[in-house]
């Protein structure tokens, strides 16, 4: 962790996932970051970050260890947060193909479908324009897992990112509004740590 | 938009695939019923067979990819990935579970092997596939043929988490030494690793291996998964300790919390209460060297 005073402190959800890569990433972008198990280790977080891996294992575990009520209210509260894969499914207001009872934190205005691209032989790589209003486009090398896509963004949500399907559409893969922001895709198994830049961007700007 | 097609099946997806388990317990599964109960308790994926290693060891007899049916009924069944063992060396069983749509195939050695010198050639695939390694050396021999995904071996069936144990030290004591090599050293240590330079290479530089490492073997309860955890797993299968339990609901619901929180004795300790009778289970050393099946795979 770093010394006290000298940036922002951001916590990595890990109850089960890709933390380690996540935290990789915020150390990249010279962040301390923090694992977050229980209640009392929000304290004092300046953003958290959503890991990919299972969204119904964390829902379960988030419920059973009494981090998914204060979790879900500091998110109301303003916590800037950062999901992928799973960790979109956990901050959109309302999924499809969830397990029966599956909650999610919520505070985007989102629905996200879950394993929406397929299974994992129809997982992809593919490069997607990253468009968000607060910094330059670039273009992302994105890695789709078993991932979920944006059906239906409500007011005021902003879509920075679609992945091209083989039918010739698009499919919204990358939210954002305010401080929260959320890819269907996975940064932190990259090694380019340019979309974690932006989110730690959003919480110092805050 | 840019217009490059998406690709699929490339290391990065099949590697990412295991990366996202992590922390988590994939569960063996029989039937539909059992998935469910694998994914309501937790489970990050289930892995679908005939029979558990219990059973195999107590029915004998040749043991074989499961019916396509039954991993139909289970992919149906739950949202969580499934997976399916295919026999060493087996790539036509192989070709059928990617048919199939499974999302990890284990070349496994609790199958009877198809073939006594060669491993499928798994880069041939798009579904990642997850081998068994008792030591380095076999680990790194499996991700060269293309393994996305290692677990140590232990000794499936047994409820004896022992051999867990010294597979999953060997490994990561192996990984150490590396490590702690001089560049020139390297050399002579993958020609008696029986690995390729370069990859023995790869693990001395970054001390890890460049996929993801789970236990398997043995894990039958709380305690045995937060010691494997705290011995480097990084993640947790488990086959007959389960099923094979009384109450596998609770029993699958506990070491899901104890793989999490396995540095946390006092959830541990939690968890471990009121679980009814582990699986009734065998001591390894009890098991003539011809049937145990570690030293199936080389």
């Amino acid at each position: 962790m770093s010394p006290v005073g000298s940036g922002p402190t951001i916590g990595v959800l890990a109850l089960q996932g890709d933390v380690r890569e996540h935290r990789a990433m915020l150390e990249a972008c010279g962040v301390a970051s923090r694992a977050v198990r229980r209640p009392a280790e929000l304290d004092g977080l300046d953003g958290i970050v959503l890991p990919g891996g299972e969204s119904t294992t964390m829902y379960k575990l988030a419920r059973t260890f009494d981090l998914f009520e204060p979790l879900r209210s500091a998110l109301r509260d303003g916590l800037p947060a950062f999901g992928t894969c799973a960790g979109m499914i956990m901050l959109a207001d309302h999924i499809e193909a969830g397990i029966v009872g599956q909650e999610t934190f919520g505070g985007l205005d989102v629905v996200v479908r879950r394993n929406a691209f397929g299974r994992q032989v129809d997982s992809f790589e593919e490069p997607v324009e990253f468009t968000p209003s607060w910094a330059e486009p670039f273009t992302f090398p994105a890695t789709f897992i078993r991932a979920p896509w944006v059906e239906k963004v409500g007011d005021g949500v902003e879509i920075v990112a679609r992945a091209a399907t083989a039918d010739g559409g698009d499919r919204i893969v990358g939210v954002r509004r305010g401080c929260l922001l959320a890819t269907s895709f996975h940064p932190e198994i990259t090694g380019d740590a340019r979309i974690h830049q932006l989110f730690v961007d959003l919480v110092t700007a805050r | 938009m840019e217009n490059q097609n998406p690709t699929t099946g490339t290391s990065a997806v099949k590697r990412g695939m295991a990366e996202m388990l992590k922390g988590g317990v994939i569960m063996d599964v029989v039937t539909a019923e059992q998935a469910k109960i694998a994914e309501d308790a937790g489970a990050v994926a289930v892995m679908a067979l005939e029979r558990v290693p219990a059973d195999i060891r107590a029915q004998g007899g040749v043991s074989r990819m499961s019916d396509p049916d039954m991993i139909d009924g289970i992919i149906e069944a739950v949202s969580i990935p499934v997976m399916a063992k295919a026999r060493i060396g087996h790539f036509a069983e192989a070709q059928v579970l990617q048919s199939l749509g499974v999302d990890y195939i284990d070349e496994s050695e609790v199958l009877t092997p198809a073939d006594y010198a060669n491993h499928i050639d798994k880069w041939s695939f798009t579904v990642p596939f997850v081998c068994g390694a008792t030591n380095l050396g076999e680990a790194l021999r499996r991700i060269t043929e293309g393994a996305a995904m290692i677990r140590s071996k232990g000794e499936a069936g047994t409820g004896d988490v022992s051999n867990a144990v010294t597979h999953m030290r060997t490994i990561r004591a192996e990984i150490r030494r590396l490590a702690a090599l001089e560049a020139d050293e390297l050399y002579v240590a993958a020609k008696e690793l029986q690995a390729p330079y370069e990859l023995v290479k790869e693990v001395a530089a970054n001390g890890k291996l460049p996929v993801v490492l789970f236990t398997a073997g043995g894990i039958a309860t709380p305690a045995d998964a937060a010691m494997m955890m705290q011995l480097g797993a990084e993640g947790v299968f488990v086959g007959s300790g389960i099923f094979k339990a009384g109450n596998p609901a609770e029993r699958a619901e506990a070491i899901v919390k104890a793989t999490t929180f396995h540095d946390d004795p006092d959830v541990v300790a939690k968890v471990s209460r009121g679980l009814g009778e582990a699986m009734v289970g065998i001591n390894v050393e009890e098991i003539p060297q011809p049937h145990r099946l570690a030293e199936r795979g080389w």
